[in-house]
C-alpha cells in the first residue's frame, strides 16, 4: 500500500469547561490513516467532537496532544508562515455555505481566492481557471459575476467546492457538506463528490451526522462517539454488522431513506 | 439592487442642503452688509433700496424718499437724511428671509452657517469614526485584557451624561470651530467602538474567515478582503445616523453659546439669537430650525435606507 497521504496520531484536544478548572475534551485520542485516493467517513452525533477534529486535520487548531501529518509534513506543529505552501495541497467544505461564502464578494473572487493566496497564475489565468471551475461544478458561467446571495443553498454548496478544488488538492476535508441542505438536493451534491473525486483522484474526508450519506461516498467508516472512534472498518461492513452498541444505536435512529441513483 | 424609497429622499434632502450651502454663498451676495438703525428686523419677502454711500457705509430701508435732492432714509425710530451727492449707487433687493437684529441679511448668513454645521458634523462624524475604529478593532484583537479595559471604559463614558460632558468641556477651553469638532466627535465614538467590536466577534464566527485560512489567505490580507468590507454596510448606516445627532449637539452647543463664537454664524447660534426676539422676529429661529430639522430627518432616511438595503443583502 502506498505510503498515507494524511496520517493523524493520538490526537487530543480539550476546551475550557463550564465549571472553573474543569476541562472537556473535545477530541479524545483520535488515530486516522487515509491512503492516497481514499474516502473516510467520520460519523457520529452532533457534540461528538466530529468539527473539532476537522479543524484540528485542517490545521486551523493546534491538539494538546498528539499530530497530524500530511504527506511527511507534521501540520500541527508548523508555524503558520510553514504552513501556509502546504496548505494548497489539502482543502475543505464547511457546513453551510450561507456563512463560509463571504457575502460582500463576487463568486469569481470567492473560487480565485486560493489561486489569489498562494500567488497561482496571473489575471486572466484565474479568471479562465474560474470558468472551468464553475463548469466543472454544473453552475453557468454567468454565475462568476454574482454574490452568493443570488444562489440557493445547492448552488451556493456548488461554489464553495468549486473553491476547494481551485488550487488543485490532493485531500479534501468536507464538514457535513449536505447537512444544511434539501433531501433532493443533498442526493444532488453528493452525486456532484463522487464525480469530482474519480476525476480528480482525491482522497476525501467526510464527516457527517447522517451515516446515509457517508455511505454514498466513503468505503471506511469511522464512528465518533464522546470524542474518540468507537468503531472503524469498511463501510458495508460497519453498516451490516455493528460491533458497537453506539454505532448500532445511531443505525436505528437514522431513518432508512437510501438516495435514488441520479 | 433597487434602492429604497427613503433612502432616494434622504440623499436628495443632503444634496439640496448642501449644494445650498456650498454654491448659495457664492452666488448670492447678501444685501447690504448690516444697517441696525433702518433696517433691523423686517420679515421675509421685505423688498428694501440699498444705498451706497462714499464714505464706504451701506444704507438698507424699505423706505426712500428722494426729496429735493436729498434721500430721506426711513428707519422703524429714525429717518436719515443724505445727500444725493453722497450716494454712490443705489438699487433695489428683496430679504427673502428677512433681516436680524442687526439689519443683515439672513438667507446668505443662512447658508454660510449651514457650512459650519455642515463641517461640524461631518468632520465629528469623521474623527468618532476613526476613533471607534481603532478602539473597536483593539478590543476584538487585543485579547481578553485589552478588551476588558476598553469595553469597560466605554460602558463608563457611555454612563455619562454627553451634554453635562460637552458642556464641561466647552467651559474649560475656548470655544471655537476645531474644539467642538474635538469634542463631538470624542464624545460619540463609544456606540461605534462597540459596534465595531460586535461586528468582528460575529464575523470572525462565520466560517468563511476559516475558508480564508484555508486558502491560505495571510491575516492581514483577510481583514482587507473580508473584515472589512463586511463591516462597511453597518459602519456607513451607524455613522449617518450619528451625524444627525451631531448636528443637533452642535446646535445645542452654539445655542448654550457654548460651541461656535457668535461672530460665525451656525444654524444653532442663529437660533439662540433669534430667541431674544422671538416675538418681533419669529423667522429668525425658524428658518435655521427648519434647516436642521431637514437635514436630520435626511440623514435618518439614508441611515434607515441603508439599512433596509443592508438586510436585502444579507
Amino acid at each position: 500500500m502506498a505510503d498515507p497521504i494524511l496520517v493523524a496520531r493520538d490526537l487530543v484536544r480539550s476546551y475550557p469547561g463550564r465549571r472553573q478548572g474543569e476541562r472537556l475534551r473535545a477530541v479524545n485520542g483520535v488515530d486516522l490513516s487515509l491512503a492516497p485516493g481514499e474516502a473516510v467517513g467520520i460519523v457520529g452525533e452532533s457534540g461528538s467532537g466530529k468539527s473539532t477534529l476537522a479543524r484540528l486535520l485542517l490545521a486551523l487548531e493546534r491538539p494538546d496532544r498528539g499530530s497530524v501529518i500530511f504527506e511527511d509534513h507534521p501540520i500541527s506543529h508548523l508555524s503558520e508562515a510553514r504552513l501556509r505552501p502546504l496548505r494548497r495541497g489539502f482543502q475543505a467544505v464547511f457546513q453551510d455555505p450561507s456563512t463560509s461564502l463571504d457575502p460582500c464578494l463576487r463568486v469569481e473572487t470567492i473560487i480565485a481566492e486560493p489561486l489569489a493566496a498562494h500567488r497561482i497564475g496571473d489575471r486572466s489565468q484565474r479568471r479562465l481557471r474560474v470558468a472551468d471551475l464553475l463548469a466543472q461544478v454544473g453552475l453557468p458561467a454567468g454565475a462568476g459575476q454574482r454574490r452568493p446571495n443570488a444562489f440557493s443553498g445547492g448552488e451556493r454548496q456548488r461554489i464553495a467546492i468549486a473553491r476547494a478544488l481551485a488550487p488543485k488538492p490532493r485531500l479534501l476535508i468536507l464538514d457535513e457538506p449536505v447537512s444544511s441542505l434539501d433531501v433532493s438536493v443533498q442526493a444532488q451534491i453528493l452525486d456532484l463528490i463522487n464525480n469530482l473525486r474519480s476525476h480528480h483522484q482525491l482522497s476525501l474526508i467526510l464527516i457527517s451526522h447522517d451515516i446515509e450519506v457517508v455511505r454514498e461516498v466513503c468505503e471506511r467508516v469511522a464512528v465518533m462517539h464522546h470524542g474518540s472512534f468507537v468503531e472503524t472498518g469498511q463501510t458495508a461492513e460497519v453498516l451490516e454488522r455493528p460491533q458497537h452498541p453506539y454505532t448500532r444505536m445511531l443505525l436505528d435512529a437514522a431513518p432508512r431513506i437510501r438516495y435514488p441513483d441520479v | 439592487m433597487r434602492a429604497p424609497r427613503r433612502l432616494l429622499w434622504g440623499l436628495a434632502g443632503i444634496v439640496v442642503l448642501v449644494l445650498a450651502c456650498l454654491v448659495g454663498p457664492l452666488i448670492l451676495s447678501p444685501v447690504g452688509d448690516g444697517d441696525p438703525v433702518h433696517a433691523a428686523l423686517l420679515p421675509p419677502g421685505t423688498r428694501v433700496t440699498v444705498l451706497d454711500l462714499s464714505d464706504g457705509r451701506t444704507l438698507v430701508s424699505p423706505e426712500v424718499d428722494l426729496d429735493h435732492g436729498e434721500y430721506l432714509v426711513h428707519g422703524r425710530r429714525r429717518t436719515t437724511t443724505v445727500s444725493a451727492h453722497d450716494v454712490v449707487s443705489k438699487h433695489d433687493a428683496r430679504l427673502w428671509l428677512g433681516s436680524d437684529r442687526f439689519g443683515r441679511d439672513v438667507l446668505p448668513r443662512l447658508l454660510r452657517g449651514g457650512r459650519i454645521s455642515l463641517a461640524i458634523a461631518a468632520l465629528g462624524a469623521a474623527v468618532a469614526l476613526l476613533v471607534g475604529l481603532g478602539v473597536g478593532l483593539a478590543a476584538a484583537t487585543g485579547g481578553r485584557v485589552v478588551d476588558a479595559v476598553l469595553m469597560r471604559t466605554v460602558d463608563a463614558l457611555l454612563a455619562f451624561p454627553l451634554l453635562l460632558l460637552l458642556i464641561l468641556v466647552s467651559a474649560l477651553f475656548r470655544p471655537g470651530p476645531t474644539l467642538l469638532v474635538a469634542v463631538l466627535g470624542l464624545t460619540s465614538w463609544m456606540g461605534l467602538a462597540r459596534l465595531v467590536r460586535g461586528q468582528v466577534l460575529s464575523l470572525r464566527t462565520r466560517s468563511f474567515i476559516q475558508a480564508a485560512r484555508v486558502a491560505g489567505t495571510r491575516e492581514l490580507r483577510i481583514w482587507s478582503l473580508h473584515y472589512l468590507p463586511n463591516l462597511k454596510a453597518p459602519l456607513a448606516q451607524d455613522t449617518t445616523l450619528r451625524m444627525g445627532n451631531l448636528v443637533l449637539a452642535e446646535a445645542t452647543l452654539s445655542f448654550l453659546g457654548l460651541g461656535i463664537p457668535a461672530s460665525l454664524p451656525s444654524w444653532g447660534a442663529m437660533i439662540a439669537d433669534g430667541q431674544r426676539v422671538m416675538l418681533d422676529g419669529w423667522w429668525l429661529s425658524l428658518f435655521p430650525g427648519l434647516a436642521i430639522t431637514t437635514l436630520v430627518i435626511s440623514l435618518a432616511l439614508i441611515g434607515d435606507g441603508l439599512q433596509q438595503t443592508g438586510d436585502a443583502s444579507a
